[in-house]
């Protein structure tokens, strides 16, 4: 006879166990699909998990991936954390990508040493911009935040294709909805030669970090995690929730933003309509398979980019859609959140019925 | 502006509003007994995949709904099992969904992008689509819509004049004292949440059949997240939904009657529009903190579990 318990206490084992055990699933998962569709499992699995890791092209490519995942995932973490239900990662990196690409095209001819810091600033400042109004119509007017957030994705994608076939369109583009290439002042440097791999990632695990010691050490990380285990003693406390919502919403904004305008003055080298593959969307799955820590966003931002990398090769290898990426993504957060049942639940056998 | 034009805008609206009247109505019903599914998009997004290519192989309009219906019932179950038996986090879970649909559905519906299939053909009904103005506006639209009116009604007596509306509601505003007083708390609620994935289903058949009618990814464009706004719009009641649809509608179609009037503005810009105003809506609406308080179900989005007291 089996039956379910609750624990008296919620397992920390089985926090650190439940995202293992989730990919794990998801693997499994992926094999019977690919099985289901006429393609070898073991092929399969060789290309999602394997070839993206097996040259050290793909692994840069890898690490170009996981930047803009680790930091919208980053920031999402403290607001979880938070409870704020910000969903907008995508739209605050798109509108990081679009404000900060304004700068570098302003700076087209320029060789100042400032060029490229003012464009990232400009890319972090246009991502707050972008997740402070949400917050402050959250605050002030009681708006639903996760149902503002989402439109303001839908907002910064149209301003984003408006600005590229407008105002920011390359004159000499021969009409493509793209922007001019930006000039080498305005460029992350790449960190080795023959690999793409830039300063992004160099970014990402360092605001990983800065988050970690705010979250962890500061008296402001310690308000959060109250309010996070209990609002009630929270506000018992006299903390202020206005306060931390603006500081995890701004956080979250300006790490997005930066993600948005290290894509574009990074990799892409230009503003294109399709500056993210739904990044800030896939990073809402990274935050909760690195338990909302922003160092557990570290290993999770690189499975996703690994993920990332299997689903473009299985598509060139293999002729398998693209999408499939995304479905793992939902099928993976499906395999964590049952799993993560038995952190507060365990399975009691016993051999007498019960009542 | 003359009349006739006027009269083919209000008829675009009711038509863009449908696929909204729909998927709201079945997310209204799943909200009032407590269950927050924001998995509607997903939902949508697979309807609209599975309805089409149902009815490209089958070559029947009708069965393409019936499949939509169920797979929406299928995507909702995923969501009520981890939310009511495992006790999930609702919102997660129904993130979850959603990129879990649109995934899914761009990867079974990558071969027959493009496609196109005889969609539902507009019926007029006699007589009452001779009145003026409204007849032209009302009664002149395909079969769907003539369902989304009887739906609003049936829901309308249900939800405010019989049993099964009482019991909804009292799930929804103290599943503990429902559980007390017998009421099976997470049947009633798998019920309702298999109800709202069922609406989510026609609504997006009604886009991939009739809309549209093919299957393009991502096809609805938000079209489930602008549901959810417009039930915190409705005030969670079931007559005001379909006023609220037709004034997205509108809002959705705007953008064409601008340009009819000759405005110049850029294409990419007009497209923000239903989002903007879906934002502005919901200002509006939630300002009042109280209100919105009073109206909400009680326990949305809250996990019940049986095992534990209040």
């Amino acid at each position: 006879m089996i039956r379910i318990q609750a624990r008296t206490e919620p397992s920390s084992i089985m926090k650190l166990v439940s995202p293992i055990l989730a990919i794990a699933l998801t693997l499994i998962f992926g094999c019977i699909l690919f099985s289901a569709i006429g393609k070898s499992p073991a092929q399969a699995l060789h290309v999602l998990l394997i070839a993206p890791l097996a040259d050290s092209y793909n692994i840069g490519e890898m690490f170009v991936k996981m930047g803009p995942l680790l930091l919208c995932a980053v920031g999402l973490s403290l607001c979880y954390r938070a409870n704020m239900w910000n969903i907008g990662a995508e739209g605050q990196l798109l509108a990081g990508a679009l404000g900060g690409s304004a700068m570098a095209l302003y700076f087209i001819d320029s060789e100042s040493a400032l060029a490229l810091p003012i464009t990232l600033l400009a890319g972090m400042v246009s991502g707050m911009l972008w997740s402070a109004i949400p917050t402050f119509l959250k605050l002030r007017f009681n708006s639903n935040l996760i149902l503002t957030t989402i439109m303001f994705n839908y907002i910064a994608l149209y301003l984003l294709i408006w600005a590229v076939h407008g105002p920011l369109r390359d004159p000499q583009g021969f009409g493509f909805p793209e922007s001019a290439m930006f000039a080498d002042s305005t460029l992350l440097p790449t960190l080795f030669e023959s690999s793409r791999i830039h300063l992004g990632i160099v970014f990402a695990i360092i605001s990983a970090f800065i988050a970690w010691f705010i979250l962890s050490k500061s008296h402001l990380g310690f308000q959060i995690r109250v309010f996070g285990a209990d609002e009630p003693a929270a506000r018992y406390a006299g903390f202020s929730s206005k306060k931390l919502s603006w500081f995890v919403m701004l956080f979250a904004g300006a790490l997005a933003g930066l993600a948005g305008i290290s894509e574009t003055t990074g990799p892409i080298g230009q503003l294109v309509p399709n500056v993210s593959p739904g990044y800030g969307y896939s990073a809402i799955i990274v935050a909760y398979l690195g338990r909302l820590h922003p160092l557990g966003a570290i290993i999770a931002a690189m499975f996703m980019a690994v993920l990332y990398m299997g689903g473009d090769l299985a598509q060139i290898e293999m002729g398998i859609p693209v999408a499939v990426v995304s479905m793992f993504q939902g099928v993976l957060l499906f395999f964590l959140l049952a799993c993560d049942f038995f952190i507060n639940n365990r399975l009691a056998f016993s051999n007498q019925a019960t009542n | 502006m003359d009349s006739e034009l006027i009269v083919q805008i209000l008829f675009a609206a009711v038509k863009t509003g449908t696929p909204l009247l729909f998927i709201a109505l079945g997310e209204v019903i799943c909200e009032k007994s407590g269950v927050l599914n924001l998995g509607q998009e997903g939902m949508m997004l697979m309807g609209a995949v599975v309805g089409f290519l149902a009815a490209y192989g089958t070559g029947s309009a009708g069965l393409g709904v019936l499949s939509a219906m169920l797979m929406g019932c299928v995507m909702s179950l995923i969501f009520a099992v981890l939310v009511l038996h495992l006790g999930a986090n609702q919102v997660a879970t129904g993130l979850a969904l959603t990129i879990f649909g649109t995934g899914l559905s761009a990867f079974i519906g990558s071969g027959v992008v493009g496609q196109t299939i005889q969609g539902f053909q507009p019926i007029a009904i006699p007589l009452l689509s001779d009145i003026p103005f409204i007849g032209k506006i009302l009664f002149s639209h395909d079969i769907l819509v003539y369902a989304s009116f009887a739906m609003t009604f049936v829901l309308m007596f249900v939800v405010n004049k019989t049993r099964i509306g009482l019991t909804l509601k009292a799930v929804g505003e103290n599943p503990h004292a429902a559980n007390a007083i017998g009421i099976k708390v997470l049947r009633v609620r798998y019920l309702a949440v298999m109800f709202g994935g069922m609406m989510a289903g026609i609504s997006g058949a009604y886009m991939s059949l009739v809309y549209t009618p093919m299957w393009v990814e991502n096809m609805t464009a938000g079209r489930g997240w602008i549901a959810l706004a417009l039930v915190v719009f409705a005030s969670w009641r079931v007559g005001r939904i379909m006023l609220g649809a037709y004034l997205f509608g509108l809002a959705s179609i705007m953008h064409l009657v601008l340009q009819g009037l000759g405005w110049s503005i850029s294409p990419n810009l007009l497209a923000m529009l239903p989002y903007v105003a879906t934002v502005v809506v919901m200002v509006i609406i939630s300002a009042d903190k109280f209100k919105e308080k009073l109206l909400a179900p009680r326990s949305l989005g809250k996990t019940f579990d049986p095992r534990q007291m209040a």
